[in-house]
């Protein structure tokens, strides 16, 4: 019954997510009002039936219903319930049915929050995002049906696979989704903008918040992903250059530059055509994600399991929904206005090198994961690109990326001055090059790409404190959005720090090791004390007992694990880690060799500066966080008479002929600025006197309100 | 303006290829041997006593089979070969490929000697219970051999010419398809020449 | 304080005196073993140099049976015949490019985690920078261009100054706005 209702709940999901695409747009484009109205109530009715839909799979794995074929080659009755949970989303039918859902919620989101947004651009945002949960329904019930039977059920299910057995595994899917689907948000206004014909401050200004939160969940489900392969899979790697970890590093490259790129446009009113094209690629690089994982054109550890028939429908929404929106884009593009004049040197032209930089390391990933296909499909052989091409391509596109960040943060708008730069920024670039060549000589061996990282990761994080310290000497409340970039910019610098330390001076021991044996990685020691037999709730293993000693004192207890799960034949590895702020102990217990000695092959590692990948991560993620919920897009969004004052400025902006919309971006975008500062200081006023307020208001203003 | 074209344009051209690349086994790896000479080994049969090397089958056509008894896939293609062993007159040169495997001597205590018994006696048992389509079969232990021909799964075959070339492989188990279609007409092609 | 010193201290008789011998002496080898007699694990290849060297092969190659891994890293049958394969080569003082060659030669260039440069990837290889360039020169044109047409904007357009009364009037607007706010502020505080 669960698995029928989930069904049907699917089927209206899709009717009504095909009324939230077409009637909206359609009443849009026609100027029937009352069509328009329903984008949002079918956007929520489509989220409650996916909700069900997904509720009852959930269900069905959480009462062992083995008859859904599904949860029979996912679950197994002994599988802990939290572990039931994830695996909802271990395959490919239930991590789809993830996908719709978390597009559902997106969606309601963007419905709900939208109120100061007009009826014309609304319906046309809800339209598009209705359109991609069209596409995806109809790939679930036709292709990947997670509700499907088979009968007679068998007594007990095949058993999650081991390896997602893990609570690193259970948030990972989810975070990574929540990015993929947020980046349709910025997608569904741009296309929504390129059919108005309006691409100014305000949909920027709009889009920006979405944009940015999206980032912080794909910056997170990354992250998390790589912490998990690192303590996971038992050698201590955490970045492979796997085509599905390139196809969730392409949208984030992408929305990075997408974010910096909106700062542009809503500030100065320029390349516009350029953010849109940025957000369209973010979105489509998405999808193209979920192509390459789903589709079996590439091998990877990651991949689901693969079926032509997948692949072609997936390859067919892909081609209709990237290249009507980038035939829409070839066609309204040329009409969008310039903006203002921006000199060689200034922070757009910063700004701008930023979107340069990620967009070709971009293309390079996008080329070297997709190369072996390109070579095979022209019939010239087999070959591979691994990581070996993509760490001498990525990385020096990184460097002049991560120098250009910190005069980028201190350049002027329009026009900036280079020796009041350098001036500025002395320094900071004396220090982090002086720090940088010392550090590897302390730390270890020196080597030019230890250098060459410590200085730059130096030169960000030190640029970052800088500028933090000089803004909190200034008068005037310090907003969201400039938190926000400084922690973002501080957990990058984190982050490459984390990567150069632990590149540049880990060290591995490969040993065998009998009980009452040592291994030493100066200064400590690791003893084995015991290899016992332990039982948890779906496997056998072998524990060893390492006592880590440092100075003469055991500081801490490791227990590596060997473990042999029931359903698999697959052995896995526990490593164990001994974690402090600025090291990583790494101990992996190996197999028993063969000989009367009782001896175990250990791999004992010492991983500096790895913490430093994860804290990073975590910094940047909090400041995407703090960046979208700026009060600058809370106010506009819910407050009377700003809400009024941004509509009035965004419709004075959209009046305007494309030969006056020019100077508007800088005039308008100063008196939308002098406002935005007014309600800062004066953040009491607005909320309490709404409604008096409105009644003061120009009638002028207002009456250009209305579309 | 055509500018803005471009991104339809690169689009469209990724889109093509990977609408190809489904149509492609991205795990199917083609062996660089084909049209070189076979490489030469000398490995223990099967059942006799003297040591076979390709050199011995120089001036005919004949087909190397990889197999062993603990791989799944050759129990599907056993009884293609068998049938064709019967039907053509080519002979069919089995390569018993790392017969023992790590769990039948998981304290490496065993012999050489002891190991090659072993891998004999159930290679026979195997052949006896499922057909027997070869000529002789040889015995590639340490799959050394086996890496000499670019061997990375099993089943896999090889034509060789009258001249020791290697002239075709085949990934995976031989099919009645296949037979028919690419691997008897190359054998044709290849006697006539 | 050596136990055999303390043993005879003590005194004791011939029988007794072994027994509490034996004890203390299993007692002192018991205390000292963890410090002083422990072992240091031995490395679990035989010669590491030869190890370290093939790691760094290894991890430029490519396991043949895996969904992708390196060889240095897989734990597949072949893998580690290959390894083997390796070792033996490094231990006959082959190069690193000749150990690649020979895999290459049995399995082809898909081996090869890191693509020889040869014409079929050159674009591979020097995709990347030449867009870095193209994409840089764009840039440039971009930015310059606009600014012309910004600039001759500005100067030609009869409306400008049509333009610049309308903007005017509607920085007033926006200004009277401000105003009423700061009317009602003060209104608030008194």
């Amino acid at each position: 019954m669960i698995a029928e209702l989930g069904q049907f709940a699917l089927i209206l999901a899709l009717i009504v997510a095909f009324i939230q695409f077409a009637l909206p747009m359609a009443g849009s484009l026609t100027k029937q009002h009352a069509w328009q109205y329903l984008g949002r109530p079918t956007a929520w009715l489509q989220c409650a039936l996916v909700a069900t839909a997904y509720a009852c799979l959930l269900t069905g794995f959480l009462s062992d219903d083995f008859s859904i074929t599904y949860v029979a080659d996912h679950s197994n009755h002994l599988l802990p319930t939290p572990y039931k949970f994830a695996a909802v989303w271990g395959g490919h039918e239930g991590s789809l049915m993830l996908w719709v859902l978390f597009l559902a919620i997106w969606t309601s989101l963007v419905a709900y929050f939208s109120k100061s947004l007009p009826i014309g651009i609304i319906s046309r945002v809800l339209s598009v995002l209705g359109f991609i949960s069209v596409g995806f329904l109809l790939f679930i019930l036709f292709t990947s049906n997670p509700f499907l039977r088979s009968l007679p059920a068998p007594l007990d299910g095949h058993d999650l696979n081991p390896l997602l057995q893990d609570p690193g595994l259970v948030i990972h899917p989810p975070m990574l989704y929540m990015g993929y689907v947020g980046m349709s948000v910025a997608f569904a206004f741009a296309i929504a903008a390129l059919i108005t014909g309006r691409l100014d401050s305000a949909w920027s200004r709009w889009s920006r918040p979405w944009t940015v939160i999206a980032w912080s969940f794909l910056t997170l489900g990354i992250g998390l992903g790589s912490w998990w392969a690192y303590y996971e899979l038992g050698w201590g790697g955490w970045w492979f250059w796997d085509p599905v970890e390139n196809a969730s590093l392409m949208p984030w490259l992408v929305s990075t530059a997408l974010i910096h790129s909106l700062m542009v446009t809503e500030k100065r009113g320029g390349f516009k055509a350029w953010t849109v094209l940025l957000a369209i690629a973010a979105f489509s690089l998405s999808l193209l994600g979920t192509f390459l994982v789903r589709s079996g054109v590439l091998t990877s550890v990651h991949a689901f399991a693969s079926d032509p028939t997948r692949g072609v429908f997936v390859l067919c929404f892909l081609a209709v929904v990237v290249g009507s929106s980038l035939t829409l884009f070839a066609w309204r593009a040329p009409q969008v206005t310039l903006g203002g004049s921006m000199g060689l040197l200034s922070r757009e032209t910063f700004l701008l090198l930023n979107s340069v930089l990620l967009s070709v390391a971009t293309a390079a990933v996008l080329l070297g994961t997709l190369y072996p296909l390109v070579i095979d499909a022209l019939n010239l052989g087999k070959l591979s690109v691994g990581p070996p091409y993509f760490n001498l391509v990525f990385a020096p596109l990184m460097v002049p990326l991560l120098f250009i960040l910190i005069p980028g943060t201190v350049a002027k708008w329009r026009s900036a001055s280079l020796p009041d730069m350098v001036n500025h920024l002395k320094w900071i670039a004396i220090f982090s090059v002086v720090l940088g060549a010392c550090l590897p000589f302390l730390l270890g061996e020196w080597s030019i790409g230890a250098f060459i990282g410590w200085t730059l990761g130096l030169w960000v994080g030190l640029g970052t404190l800088q500028h933090i310290f000089e803004r909190a000497l200034k008068p005037g409340r310090i907003g969201g959005s400039f938190w926000g970039m400084q922690f973002a910019h501080l957990g990058l610098a984190i982050v490459v720090m984390g990567v150069t330390g632990v590149k540049s001076f880990e060290v591995e021991k490969d040993v065998k090791m009998s009980v009452g044996d040592e291994v030493t990685i100066a200064p400590y020691v690791f003893k084995l004390n015991d290899i016992t037999e332990v039982t948890g709730p779906n496997y056998k293993a072998f524990q060893a007992q390492i006592d880590v000693v440092k100075s003469g004192e055991i500081i801490e207890q490791l227990k590596p694990e060997k473990r042999r799960y029931l359903s698999s034949a697959m052995p896995m590895t526990e490593a164990a880690i001994s974690t402090n702020l600025w090291r990583d102990l790494y101990v992996s217990l190996g197999d028993p060799l063969p000989g009367d000695l009782h001896q175990w092959s250990m791999r004992v590692y010492y991983k500096p500066f790895v913490p430093w990948l994860w804290v990073g991560v975590l910094i940047m993620v909090l400041g995407g966080v703090l960046a979208a919920f700026d009060r600058r897009y809370r106010r506009v969004s819910s407050s009377g008479p700003l809400q009024t004052a941004a509509q009035a400025v965004s419709s004075l902006n959209a009046q305007a002929p494309s030969l006056k919309d020019q100077f508007f971006s800088d005039q308008v975008g100063n008196s939308a600025h002098n406002l935005s500062t007014v309600q800062d200081q004066n953040p009491d006023i607005t909320s309490e006197h709404n409604s008096s307020l409105n009644e003061n208001s120009s009638p002028n203003l207002n009456s250009s309100g209305a579309h | 303006m055509k500018k803005f074209l471009i991104p339809l344009v690169l689009f469209g051209v990724l889109v093509l290829f990977l609408a190809v690349g489904l149509k492609r086994d991205p795990h199917e790896i083609p062996s660089p041997l084909i049209n070189k000479a076979a490489p030469d080994f000398s490995l223990q049969t099967l059942t006799g006593t003297a040591p076979f090397s390709p050199q011995d089958l120089k001036g005919k056509v004949w087909m190397l089979n990889v197999w062993a008894t603990w791989c799944v896939s050759c129990r599907e293609e056993h009884p293609v070969l068998v049938a064709f062993s019967k039907q053509i007159g080519v002979p069919i040169v089995g390569l018993s490929y790392k017969e023992i495997q790590p769990q039948d001597d998981p304290e490496k205590k065993l012999s050489t000697e002891a190991l090659l018994k072993l891998a004999r006696s159930r290679g026979s048992v195997w052949l006896e219970r499922h057909g027997n389509p070869y000529t002789l079969s040889v015995m590639d232990l340490d799959g050394r051999v086996g890496i000499d021909y670019g061997v990375y799964g099993v089943p896999e075959t090889y034509i060789i010419d009258k001249n020791g070339v290697i002239r075709y492989k085949q990934i995976g188990p031989v099919t009645p398809q296949t037979l028919s279609e690419t691997i008897i007409p190359i054998i044709k092609g290849l006697e006539n020449s | 304080m050596s136990p055999l010193f303390l043993i005879q201290k003590l005194k004791i008789n011939g029988v007794q005196n072994f027994l509490w011998a034996s004890v203390l002496l299993l007692l002192a080898l018991g205390t000292c073993s963890t410090s002083s007699l422990a072992k240091e694990a031995e490395p679990l290849a035989s010669d590491e140099v030869v190890e370290a060297r093939l790691v760094h092969i290894a991890e430029e190659l490519r396991c043949l049976v895996c969904q992708n891994e390196s060889l240095s890293s897989s734990r597949a049958d072949l893998a580690e015949d290959l390894r083997a394969q390796v070792r033996e080569q490094i231990i006959k003082g082959k190069t690193d490019q000749e150990i690649k060659d020979y895999l290459v030669e049995r399995y082809g260039d898909f081996v090869l985690y890191r693509p020889a440069v040869k014409p079929m990837t050159w674009l591979l290889w020097f995709g990347p920078f030449a867009c870095l360039l193209i994409a840089l020169g764009v840039l440039l044109i971009a930015i310059k261009r606009r600014n012309e047409k910004i600039q001759v904007k500005e100067f030609t357009s009869d409306q400008s100054h049509d333009v610049g009364q309308w903007v005017h009037m509607q920085e007033q607007k926006a200004d009277q706005f401000i105003n009423a706010t700061e009317t009602h502020t003060k209104k608030l505080k008194d």
